[in-house]
């Protein structure tokens, strides 16, 4: 059921693997948790870093192909630095 | 910690009542994927609704394909705690992730659906892709 919410209270996104861009150097790729003042709550995350080679959507379609390398069980990304957030799943 | 059985005896249920084998150890899941011959897809089952509720219809409606895999086993991630981790060192570079489905081939994981491409899907657009797989790599070869 396309845009059914399971969990009643929570966001639509929440429990969907999501990409999340920045205004920085970082892109992050995980399960969407939930959004509050402090930024985005993000569960079992990778992270890309541009400043580390390799590009972003590199990442993000390996990402795809073979699933998340995960290195935060749980991350927040700060709210200030969120650009985009964008499904996985819409991305493939 | 593992959840409550009583919880997820349902969830089980569907899965053996449509063929799958339960591999609930480690001991089982070396049984059914090492050496492992022929094709077979392992279901990597979970208790979140919004995806493995989708997820079980999915493989229970792409089971009345006319092409199959040879055998269909079950792991239970967050319930079969060493029998989903052993099931994944048979994955190779795939990222585990729950629910998802490896179709192998030999012992070789040829096709892996991810978490990601259940998430918000019908059952039925789900097992349209896993038919397809299925027609791919399990399908007899063209002459």
């Amino acid at each position: 059921m396309p845009g059914h919410v399971f969990h009643p209270g929570h966001s639509e996104l929440h429990g969907v693997t999501v990409v999340v861009e920045t205004n920085g150097p970082l892109t992050y790729v995980g399960r969407y948790d939930s959004e509050d003042e402090k930024g985005v709550h993000m569960l079992d995350v990778g992270v890309h870093d541009r400043t580390s080679g390799g590009s972003k959507d590199e990442y993000v379609s390996k990402s795809a192909r073979f699933g998340i390398r995960s290195d935060h069980k749980h991350l927040v990304v700060p709210a200030g630095q969120v650009v985009r957030i964008t499904k996985l799943g819409s991305m493939t | 910690m593992p959840y409550n059985p009583t919880l997820v005896a349902p969830m089980r249920t569907e899965m053996t009542r449509m063929g799958a084998a339960e591999l609930t150890s480690a001991a089982d899941v070396d049984a059914a994927l090492g050496d492992q011959k022929g094709s077979m897809l392992v279901f990597v089952n979970s208790v979140c609704g919004c995806a493995a509720g989708n997820a079980r219809p999915a493989l229970a409606l792409a089971l009345g394909h006319s092409v199959l895999p040879q055998q269909v086993v079950t792991v239970f991630a967050g319930q079969d705690l060493d029998a989903v981790a052993r099931a994944r060192q048979y994955f190779g570079e795939y990222q585990p992730s729950s629910p998802s489905m490896a179709l192998l081939r030999d012992g070789e994981v040829v096709h892996f659906v991810h978490r990601h491409q259940i998430e918000g899907r019908s059952p039925q657009a789900i097992a349209a892709d896993l038919t397809a797989a299925f027609d791919r790599f399990f399908g007899a070869p063209v002459a």
